[in-house]
């Protein structure tokens, strides 16, 4: 699988060498002079090189871990589409199937959860994340995110409701947030769910399949994330409330998928992981009202190989904090803040569901990527990643279960 | 004579109204499908299988009806003397819309298929099962 990282980048930079070849060739055409030519070949392998740089970089390479001292724990196995994963206390689990259903499962054994909203299933939509209250002890109170609609409704969008769990019942459901402009296309709902130390919920919508009319339309759903008090109303202080025709509820915008998030926990900052086109997922530290440049600015390309832009910055966009070449499809984001494993604290995890490994990141005090490894290579599309209360990994891998980290004594 | 008429005029209405099911199973094929089968149908060797030439396809036509309405045939196939063992979600497809998809599949790229493939027989395989 390594190859077809190697095969994009250096596809590009043939791309790069052939374009700015074939002006010098042109111009060779009328130089007879074998002196110069030997000249323009130095100088033009010198500047290909240069560019090049921009998509060869040394972070590309991702390790196989040099020691493994934990095991990888299959404590679940009955899964379809194990969208997300929550903790309702150190040993119970509450997890979500894409195609509608709920469960709680203690000891390995599990029990679905009743009056589950009804979904929309289409493409990449259905039911998507789980997310409990921070006073969940006292108010029982859980936050949903699903696609809602019908093929009568022209198709659907993303929704977030949240209902009270009463035993394995659900009661009290309360939609608090709906993407308008319903579309049968079955791409980029998003979305995870993430409380910060405010209170304050944040969603994502993904650009829904239409990345020219979305995403940097502040008056239309999708391709933004979203923040809303735990009622579902607008928080007074959201960047974009005094202007007209934007919708209020959001926070940032310029977003392609993001389906990770996670809030940090030195900084109170909330972090993102989004699936870009081919060679641009991205992770992204979310900041009020600012434009993270879907699709204006990419370091992706089209899936057919042809050029969304050759715009990679703008003086008014964000540039995200990595990104990766090649994609890897990011699902899930968690960071480690437990001692349970050696050296992992303060690392990035994130689920790769095309690569299928969770993939762990090292961060130096500048927020740069400084090392990538595979945990539990080849193992399936890993969906979803969390850290429980006390302190250990969970994953999530389609149609294979659910997974804990175990460290070796 | 009327009797040859009446057989040209059915086969014009059948061939139009194909036409128009492989049209709109090509939009749903873009939309759904074709990140992991490719726009040439050809898949990922190992990973996605290939949906043009495929051996599997025209061998089982009824079993792929029923996982493209329901979800992935459970097991490992082997596509063109090639294993797979991923499982495909189900996308969430009206009947009438994966009787399109499928209408598109068997008559692209390389492929040919006489049949039109229905609505109506969508269902009846589904509710058989």
């Amino acid at each position: 699988m390594a190859q077809s990282g190697s095969v994009h980048a250096w596809g590009a930079w043939g791309r790069r060498f052939k374009s700015c070849h074939s002006d010098y060739f042109i111009k060779f055409i009328y130089m007879k002079n074998i002196q110069i030519l030997i000249f323009l070949i130095l100088s033009i392998n010198i500047s290909c090189a240069q560019l090049g740089e921009t998509y060869i970089r040394d972070d590309e390479t991702i390790n196989i871990p040099e020691t493994i001292n934990y095991e990888i724990k299959n404590i679940y196995s009955d899964v379809e589409i194990p969208w997300s994963i929550e903790f309702l206390n150190n040993e119970t689990i509450i997890y979500a199937e894409k195609r509608g259903e709920i469960f709680i499962i203690k000891d390995g054994k599990s029990i679905k959860v009743e009056n589950v909203p009804e979904i929309y299933l289409r493409g990449q939509g259905g039911l998507l994340d789980l997310e409990l209250h921070p006073n969940f002890a006292n108010n029982n109170l859980i936050y949903i995110s699903y696609a809602l609609g019908s093929r009568e409704d022209g198709g659907g969008n993303t929704a977030v409701s949240r209902a009270k769990l009463i035993q394995n019942k659900l009661t009290d459901l309360e939609l608090l947030y709906k993407g308008e402009g319903n579309s049968t296309r079955g791409q980029h709902f998003g979305t995870r769910l993430q409380f910060d130390n405010d209170g304050k919920l944040f969603f994502a919508i993904g650009d829904r399949g239409n990345r020219d009319e979305l995403p940097q339309n502040l008056s239309l759903d999708g391709g933004k994330i979203y923040r809303i008090n735990d009622d579902g109303t607008i928080p007074d202080d959201n960047p974009f409330v005094n202007d007209e025709n934007t919708i209020k509820a959001i926070y940032s915008y310029g977003h392609r998928n993001p389906q990770g998030i996670f809030l940090h926990p030195k900084t109170g900052k909330i972090w993102t992981n989004e699936h870009g086109p081919k060679g641009g997922d991205e992770i992204n530290i979310i900041s009020k009202g600012k434009n993270y440049g879907w699709p204006k600015i990419t370091y992706g390309i089209n899936y057919s190989g042809t050029t969304i832009t050759d715009e990679k910055e703008h003086p008014e966009m964000e540039q995200p904090l990595y990104y990766w070449i090649p994609s890897i499809a990011p699902s899930g984001f968690a960071y480690v803040s437990s001692n349970k494993y050696k050296k992992w604290k303060g690392s990035l995890l994130t689920g790769s569901l095309k690569f299928k490994y969770l993939e762990r990141l090292v961060l130096n005090k500048n927020n740069k990527v400084v090392y990538r490894e595979k945990i539990a290579d080849s193992i399936g599309r890993v969906r979803d990643v969390k850290e429980s209360p006390d302190g250990f990994i969970y994953f999530t891998v389609e149609n294979k279960g659910i997974f804990k980290i175990v460290p070796k004594e | 004579m009327r009797f040859v008429f009446f057989l040209l005029f059915s086969c014009v209405i059948f061939s139009q109204e194909k036409e128009k099911s492989v049209e709109r199973g090509k939009l749903l094929y873009e939309d759904l499908c074709l990140r992991c089968h490719s726009p040439d149908g050809k898949g990922i060797k190992g990973i996605y299988p290939p949906l043009d030439k495929s051996d599997f396809l025209f061998k089982h036509i009824k079993e792929s009806i029923i996982a493209v309405k329901k979800g992935g045939i459970e097991g490992d196939i082997i596509v063109n003397g090639e294993k797979y063992e991923g499982y495909m979600e189900n996308m969430g497809l009206y009947s009438d819309e994966v009787a399109d998809v499928m209408n598109y599949i068997l008559n692209s790229w390389n492929n040919k298929y006489d049949k039109i493939i229905t609505e109506e027989y969508v269902d009846e395989l589904i509710n058989k099962k």
